[in-house]
């Protein structure tokens, strides 16, 4: 594990280094494509499993096949056998967010005691109801709140959580455009 | 019929009925007195038993509340604004909304050639000509048009959609997203917000696309329904389909609004009720601004509507839909003031 100093966030940072320098001059190997497969149960209850992706030019396999379990709970009429998909939204922010947030403080030198994110999402269902249909079917907004106990400033805290913003795959998925295909096959 | 031809009709209309026309009078208010209605004009005033609120639904053009964070070099124009291209300076021009306003104007300003990207959210395709009738012959004789408004599934959304991708020109030709693709013109999903001197477009182009290619087809497969049952298969052409909204590989996701000279809102219109009186306006009128009615009657007393969407049959929405529904209103109306009340 490469530390700078005494600080250990348990993030390889070296490595990570180490990838931008070797995917700078071979972008192809740098194409990754995240795959899950959602099969319907029944009802509003689907279970996704997620075992293999592409990357670094070849076909990947996560160490686990990774299963998860949506549904809708009982105020939606329906048996609450696991979160709702725009809940898996909120996961993937926030689990994201923290682990950016890792990384960038083993990067800067700074020790983290403890990082907690609390996010909530506002949601008219109005929208997915199709009651109005000025309201949008998705989160009209989201507030993450970090609560980080660190050896660091409130400043160089502030920092951290902006960098890990900067440099987050969800934050950009949730705020900024992206081209959706679906088809039937 | 262009709207010239339009005008000379309803002109010639008021002269054959002796009705008491007061061109060049605006209403200024509206409100209930004991027995009627006290309507003042910028003429002077009008005492009414009833009124027949018939003012439109298109009084004011509708545009998204961030559209404030356009950047000032952006000259930004509704279609209440816009004339023509001669008026818009050189340079690309974004337009905004794929209804029959924004396709219309987007293939004008592109063959004044200024590039046009053109924001597409939901929309109505349909071809201005099927089987070698206009597309409108079509819904009038199938029935389309006679579907009431007590019986359309949704009429809420009835009543907000967008006009129909149509265009009248005497080649008859279709002016759909693909005819605008043909011409030059980008397409892009509909524009959701303005950040950092960028426009931000959704990424459901695809499938706003290949929502109105499948209601285009239902409809025409209801034409053609309709045409076997009726046996008029033989009087019109051959069953045709027409190619699917074609898409860039990647549509463009984001515009930077510094590289862009004009922007054209034809996010639709609203109708404007300010003038009624507070207490009308607070029993008649909806949150959204829209007059509450039970087909064309309102919930005051004396006091109704004509002309608006869907009013009491698909029909309603176009001028000729008056007739039907000006008789069953007024046919109210006469009722009310029969019995006194």
């Amino acid at each position: 594990m490469t530390t700078i100093g005494s600080v250990d966030n348990g993030v390889n940072v070296q490595a990570l280094l180490d990838a931008r320098e070797a995917l700078k001059g071979s972008p192809e190997a740098a194409q990754f494509t995240w795959r899950a497969t959602t099969r319907w149960e029944n009802g509003v209850h689907t279970t996704t499993t997620v075992k293999d992706f592409f990357g670094l030019g070849a076909e990947q396999t996560h160490k686990a096949r990774s299963t998860f379990t949506a549904d809708h709970p009982d105020v939606f009429a329906a048996e609450d056998n696991g979160i709702t998909p725009i809940e898996y939204l909120l996961v993937g922010l926030t689990s994201c967010l923290t682990a950016g947030v890792a990384s960038v403080a083993q990067n800067r030198g700074i020790q983290l005691r403890s990082v907690e994110a609390t996010v909530e999402g506002a949601h008219d269902i109005r929208g997915i109801l199709g009651a109005d249909s000025d309201v949008r079917n998705g989160y009209n907004g989201i507030t993450v709140s970090f609560s980080i106990d660190a050896d660091a400033s409130t400043e160089d805290i502030e920092a951290l959580v902006a960098q890990s913003q900067k440099r987050s795959a969800v934050f950009d998925a949730l705020t900024n455009p992206t081209d959706v295909t679906v088809k039937v096959v | 019929m262009t709207a010239g031809e339009v005008a000379e009709f309803i002109d010639r209309f008021a002269e054959s009925s002796r009705a008491p026309v007061r061109p060049h009078t605006t209403v200024t208010s509206l409100r209930r007195t004991d027995d009627g209605y006290q309507v003042d004009t910028d003429q002077g005033g009008l005492r009414c038993d009833t009124v027949v609120i018939a003012s439109g639904a298109c009084n004011l053009p509708v545009v998204p509340a961030w559209s404030g964070a356009v950047p000032d070099s952006v000259t930004q124009l509704t279609p209440f604004d816009y004339r023509g291209p001669a008026q818009l300076a050189d340079g690309p021009v974004l337009v905004v909304g794929a209804s029959a306003t924004g396709v219309q104007l987007a293939a004008e300003i592109q063959r004044s050639g200024r590039q046009v990207t053109l924001a597409t959210g939901e929309h109505v395709r349909m071809p201005r000509t099927y089987r070698g009738r206009d597309v409108l012959w079509w819904m009038d004789a199938s029935g389309v048009w006679d579907q009431r408004h007590d019986e359309v599934p949704d009429l809420t959304r009835a009543r907000r959609l967008g006009s129909p991708q149509l265009v009248g020109t005497d080649e008859r030709t279709t002016l759909d997203l693909n005819a605008l693709t043909d011409l030059g013109v980008e397409l892009v999903g509909r524009a959701s917000t303005v950040r950092d001197h960028e426009l931000l477009f959704s990424g459901g182009l695809r499938n706003v696309v290949a929502l109105a290619d499948l209601k285009q087809d239902r409809l025409l497969t209801g034409f053609d329904e309709w045409a076997t049952r009726t046996g008029v298969d033989g009087d019109v052409k051959p069953v045709e389909r027409f190619e699917t909204t074609r898409v860039a590989a990647s549509p463009r996701l984001r515009l930077d609004l510094r590289g862009i000279r004009t922007v054209l809102w034809a996010t639709g219109f609203r109708a404007d009720y300010s003038w009624l009186d507070t207490p009308v306006a607070g029993q008649v009128v909806d949150g959204k601004g829209q007059l509450r009615h039970d087909g064309g009657v309102v919930d005051s007393p004396g006091l109704y509507a004509l002309g608006l969407p869907v009013l009491r049959r698909r029909r309603s929405t176009y001028i000729h839909g008056i007739e039907d529904d000006a008789r069953e209103v007024v046919g109210h109306l006469a009722g009310h003031l029969g019995t006194g009340q």
